[in-house]
């Protein structure tokens, strides 16, 4: 048998750390990168005698995020313990939910690269805590423990397994980023491990409805980590059961240097998390009008801005949907058309995804840290629609301004570079330039048509490129006609 | 070592004991490793003797008629979760929480090696 006759299904449990001042459960600081346990308080250290309390600011980010998937929200939700022992887990238990979580039944929408839709399943999202870090280079024979993260709160977002290929795990991943982004409720930050996900990954001959035996990939924290260890995953279980193995049901671990998924030490009973409702904290009730308040305060969606933008600005999907892969990259494009009051929306777009973008990637930075206000380049864009220069030195002008900072019309007057679009002032280089070529003219008028080029390319050589494309076109075409 | 089964008889008013242990040897084994316990071979028999009476115990609440009782987590029915609001109040007393533990350093706190 051959991959082709394999299905892959995956289901992914996504970690969103919420972006809130204060812990889940504590009054400690979240804070990325303080010092090693200086923020964490007796609760988050597990004192005995001390009680949690929900802070309310994550609930209303649960509920935000469940109303963005179109999900129902739990009037009545518990939090419940999930018992095991690890030394960053100093109670010996993390609140999550289990059996009501908050978040239930949503979709969420995806592009494949075909431009296909997709709608995957969200089973559930629910609150629970984050446990501290444990270090174990810190010392020979010694594990260092840092609970600063212990009781961070997270938004654990549980995918049906309708996911068929690493791509497609890769775009829902990317969506959700997206969203809860957009939503305000994660910084998506990646590599301080604010967004994360396991993924569950198995095979299945095609036509077959039960689904194989699935391993977990455990903490996967880029989305090029999620697609190289779900493909890798995908080959090792297809070729087990070809040469007559079995995939056992286990949780893995993705080794970033070899790209390959590996078992973790079996921990035994690890699935013995013996769960039960946390006598601490009292179920979790939320009304309608509170449901009804947070949809009020819901920003514009992925999905509704690109729909817009489509609509609005007269935007391809494709274009669209770059454009709106962040609230900033969005909000950085409609101050842009903004500023020119509307005109030549698709020119804009085409300049903040070409030269924009691209200039951000070189420097591996976001449109956060771009270095050109929407308005400077807004003001870019202007002298190219009331035709002072042309696209061409458009694009030099853009490289002045991103490495010098300077606006425009400064640059284009300390250069010189506005275009030539006065007809008599082309007409003449054009005289010169056939004076100076008396064969290819001769060759032209005697039928060799592509040598049109040839006289375009010399004109805008000796007006350095400025001469205005399209009069010069004209122009040409005129005067190298044959004389009647 | 304390008489566990003899603590744990039954009052007469709940009836005989059920006669069959509700727990196995190795049901106590696994309970005792989950939660880090080390009980020794010789212990084993009388802790499931009286876990299993205790078991047995509560077993009699599955007698109780609860067709149209909703199951309830918590004793005070109608009270819900009060909610924090999101503001740092606990400040850094890393010092003062660290002079309860074995060995730290750097600021962190040290336990055996948990991975090979």
């Amino acid at each position: 048998m051959s991959e082709r006759s394999w299905e892959t299904v995956i289901g992914l449990e996504i970690h969103a750390q919420l972006a809130t001042r204060a812990k889940i459960f504590s009054g400690s600081p979240t804070a990325y990168g303080a010092e090693a346990n200086t923020q964490a308080d007796l609760v988050d250290l597990g004192y005995p005698g001390v009680l949690p309390v929900l802070n309310g600011e994550v609930v209303r980010m649960a509920v935000k995020f469940g109303l963005a998937v179109g999900a129902k929200i739990a009037p009545r939700s518990v939090f419940a313990r999930k018992n095991y022992f690890y030394p960053d887990l100093p109670k010996g238990y993390q609140i999550s939910q289990y059996e009501l979580p908050v978040v239930a039944g949503g979709t969420l929408d995806i592009v494949l690269e075909d431009g296909a839709h997709k709608t995957i399943g969200i089973t559930r999202a629910h609150l629970e805590e984050d446990a501290g870090k444990s270090l174990h280079e810190a010392l020979p024979g010694l594990t260092g423990i840092d609970l600063n993260r212990a009781g961070t709160p997270l938004l654990e977002i549980v995918s049906e397994p309708e996911m068929r290929s690493a791509r497609e795990a890769v775009a829902y991943m990317k969506k959700i980023h997206t969203l809860v982004r957009y939503l305000g409720i994660c910084d998506g930050n990646m590599q301080e491990g604010s967004f994360r996900c396991d993924a569950n990954v198995s095979v299945r001959p095609k036509g077959q409805e039960k689904f194989g035996t699935r391993a977990e990939i455990k903490n996967l924290n880029s989305f090029r980590f999620v697609e190289k260890a779900i493909n890798y995953e995908v080959e090792r279980q297809i070729e087990l059961i070809e040469s007559g193995g079995t995939v056992v049901q286990e949780t893995r671990l993705f080794d970033v240097d070899k790209g390959e998924t590996r078992a973790m030490r079996s921990k035994e009973e690890a699935n013995d998390y013996r769960y039960f409702p946390d006598p601490d904290l009292l179920p979790l009730v939320i009304d309608e009008d509170y449901v009804a308040r947070v949809r009020g305060e819901l920003p514009e969606l992925p999905d509704e801005k690109a729909a817009r933008f489509s609509s609005q600005y007269g935007l391809s999907a494709y274009d669209a949907g770059v454009l709106t892969a962040s609230r900033e990259l969005a909000d950085y494009y409609e101050a842009v058309v903004k500023t020119l009051d509307g005109a030549e929306p698709k020119l804009a777009a085409n300049w903040v995804m070409g030269d924009v973008g691209g200039a951000l990637n070189k420097e591996g930075l976001d449109i956060t840290a771009c270095r050109l206000g929407a308005a400077q380049l807004a003001g870019l864009l202007g002298r190219i629609i009331d035709n002072t220069i042309s696209g061409k030195i458009a694009k030099e002008v853009f490289e002045s301004m991103w490495s010098e900072g300077q606006d425009a019309d400064a640059i284009i007057e300390a250069r010189g570079l506005r275009q030539i679009t006065d007809t008599g002032a082309i007409e003449k280089v054009i005289d010169e330039v056939m004076a100076a070529n008396p064969k290819q003219l001769a060759d032209y008028r005697a039928g060799k048509d592509k040598l049109f080029g040839f006289f375009v390319g010399q004109v805008m050589k000796v007006t350095q490129g400025k001469a205005n494309p399209a009069q010069v076109n004209e122009l040409l075409k005129r005067k190298l006609a044959p004389s009647p | 070592m304390y008489d566990y089964a003899r603590f744990f008889q039954l009052p007469e008013a709940f009836g005989p004991v059920a006669t069959p242990m509700s727990l196995t040897r190795e049901d106590l084994e696994k309970i005792a490793h989950l939660a880090r316990l080390q009980i020794s071979a010789e212990e084993l028999p009388a802790y499931v003797e009286s876990l299993s009476s205790i078991i047995d115990f509560v077993e009699q609440l599955n007698g109780a008629d609860t067709t149209d009782v909703l199951p309830m987590a918590h004793p005070l029915s109608g009270q819900t979760q009060r909610l924090r609001a999101d503001e740092v109040t606990e400040n850094n007393a890393r010092e003062l929480h660290q002079q309860n533990a074995p060995r730290v350093e750097a600021g962190l706190y040290l336990v055996p090696k948990v991975i090979e």
